[in-house]
């Protein structure tokens, strides 16, 4: 049973959430048409592909700018800034979700309402946003304008580099997809994750709130060893 | 003992002043196109008026002279000429000895014009063109069908300018601009279009506007390459298709079985995979097909590792099962 609710997700986040979700789901779709297109077995067809995925990309640069601007002038900002120690609290993370999840042993890093992202989400949310996000479009602008594109690299086709990149960025956000959408179900329950993106609030239960305390008792005395 | 050349300054002056010079005349003899031909003292007489927009008459009882335009179709540019296929022909090859005389007779007006066939047919020279295959086609084309004698090779080629160079590699969006003039002369001008037809010139900006990026399109890829049907034993299509058979299916294009392998890349295309591991390579050095240009080991790679995260998923999620269902149990 929850003890206690915390809003994390304000509206607006889950508004750009939900429709960036919507917009990465159609220019994967459309995008994994296109690029295996085949006359047998066509996926989408391929001008209904062409143009919901440009459009689909337009969007979505739009949608990343709401979202730059939103984490630049809230305090949601807040959670997406690495802090020091951060590769220690990366392995402590990596090692409770390889193996500690497993054992039933306490979360490393459980969320309230200062540390709403552990640091694998953390840099994983980063690196997607701020640099395989933003190769996409880039790249999907510059194809969309291909006499933009430097015709000849180093022997290489300009426009097929600029291709490949974009094909490759996409390649990872789907895998991010597929992994990000597991992970909707690692939560307290399976489900709860789930409803805390739809209504905005984080449950937090006795036994997390116990380890919460535990880790702010932990690092505060690690703080205080360090002052001393 | 030392080489000549280490001895004698004056071997390497040699070297320097003949050789390297005939090195480099060789290289770029390699990149520049046919060479022009000579045109013959015959056939620049008729250049004197055919070269130029205006000519000159000159009455020889009265001595009179008037200065008259020359019509666009009638004027020969010489410079481009030279360089033609047909460049090293004297004009009275192909056209009546008649036209010797000035003003020109009228017979010269009833002049009937060689085809194609007339000289290339059953040429063994030009076996590989398979002239007669361009034939069979070019009559099946709806040029031979609407337009029946209104419409010839030279409708489209024009004898005095026209240039073997679809085999040059290259250079690709000149080609590409080159074969489609040839069909906006008619289809891109309405003067032109109405010689030939009593029809209204469909706006070609309209027609194509179902076209994703239409403008790229039309500088990458020929007309041809969509409004006329492939033939494998000919190197440029030529049955010309109306606009309801052509295609219209992005795919035909953008898979793997790019019918552009079969038209626009078809002298370049010799292999399924390059070394690199892409479908159809060869349209990589110009241009980027999506759709028809896959890299096999990409792919492989890919699917590999979409593969293994999902299996990863599997065993963790199964693994959470175990864990609640053991805490569960206890």
């Amino acid at each position: 049973m929850a003890t206690k609710k915390i809003y994390l997700y304000p509206l607006w986040l889950r508004i750009w959430h939900h429709v960036n979700a919507i917009l990465m789901l159609a220019l994967i779709l459309t995008g994994v048409s296109m690029q295996y297109s085949n006359p047998d077995y066509p996926l989408i067809r391929f001008d209904i592909a062409v143009s919901l995925h440009n459009i689909s990309g337009i969007l979505l640069t739009l949608s990343y700018f709401y979202f730059f601007l939103g984490i630049l002038f809230t305090s949601i900002g807040r959670h997406y800034v690495m802090k020091q120690g951060f590769f220690k609290a990366f392995y402590l993370q990596a090692k409770y979700y390889l193996f500690g999840i497993f054992r039933g042993e306490p979360h490393p890093f459980p969320v309230n309402a200062e540390r709403k992202f552990n640091p694998i989400q953390q840099i994983t949310y980063n690196v997607i946003q701020h640099a395989i996000t933003p190769i996409t479009f880039v790249t999907g602008w510059a194809l969309l304008y291909p006499e933009t594109i430097i015709l000849n690299v180093f022997g290489y086709s300009g426009i097929m580099l600029t291709s490949l990149l974009h094909v490759a960025a996409g390649f990872l956000i789907s895998i991010f997809l597929i992994i990000h959408l597991y992970f909707i179900t690692v939560g307290h329950s399976v489900t709860s994750n789930l409803k805390s993106m739809i209504t905005g609030y984080h449950e937090i239960h006795e036994d997390e709130e116990k380890d919460s305390a535990e880790n702010a008792e932990e690092s505060s005395s690690e703080n205080s060893g360090k002052s001393n | 003992m030392k080489h000549w050349l280490i001895k004698r300054p004056a071997g390497w002056i040699a070297l320097i002043t003949g050789f390297i010079p005939l090195l480099f005349a060789i290289f770029l003899s390699f990149g520049s196109e046919k060479p022009a031909a000579t045109i013959d003292e015959e056939s620049k007489q008729c250049l004197v008026c055919h070269g130029s927009p205006r000519y000159e008459l000159t009455d020889t009882l009265t001595g009179e002279t008037v200065t008259m335009k020359m019509h666009a179709e009638l004027q020969i540019d010489p410079v481009e000429y030279s360089k033609a296929t047909h460049g090293a022909f004297k004009c009275t090859d192909c056209h009546s000895i008649d036209y010797h005389i000035h003003p020109h007779p009228v017979s010269t007006k009833f002049e009937v014009n060689y085809t194609c066939m007339d000289c290339h047919g059953g040429d063994e020279t030009y076996a590989s063109f398979n002239f007669e295959t361009i034939e069979e086609e070019y009559l099946k084309s709806i040029h031979a069908t609407e337009l029946g004698t209104e419409f010839s090779c030279w409708s489209c080629h024009n004898p005095h300018t026209y240039r073997l160079s679809d085999k040059e590699p290259g250079q690709l969006m000149n080609r590409v601009a080159r074969n489609n003039s040839a069909c906006l002369h008619c289809h891109g001008d309405i003067n032109n279009y109405a010689v030939l037809i009593e029809k209204e010139l469909p706006d070609l900006i309209k027609s194509h506007d179902w076209l994703p990026n239409q403008s790229l399109h039309f500088r990458k890829v020929r007309c041809i390459d969509c409004h006329a049907a492939n033939n494998d034993s000919i190197m440029v299509a030529h049955l010309v298709l109306p606009a309801s058979e052509s295609v219209k299916n992005c795919v035909e294009c953008h898979s793997t079985n790019s019918i552009l392998m079969g038209s626009l890349y078809k002298h370049q295309a010799a292999e399924k995979r390059n070394k690199l591991g892409f479908y159809n390579g060869v349209i990589m050095n110009e241009a980027y097909v999506i759709g028809a240009n896959r890299n096999y080991y990409l792919n492989i790679a890919s699917v590999v590792i979409f593969i293994m995260v999902l299996i990863g998923i599997a065993i963790h999620a199964t693994l959470r099962y175990i864990h609640r269902h053991r805490k569960h149990g206890n």
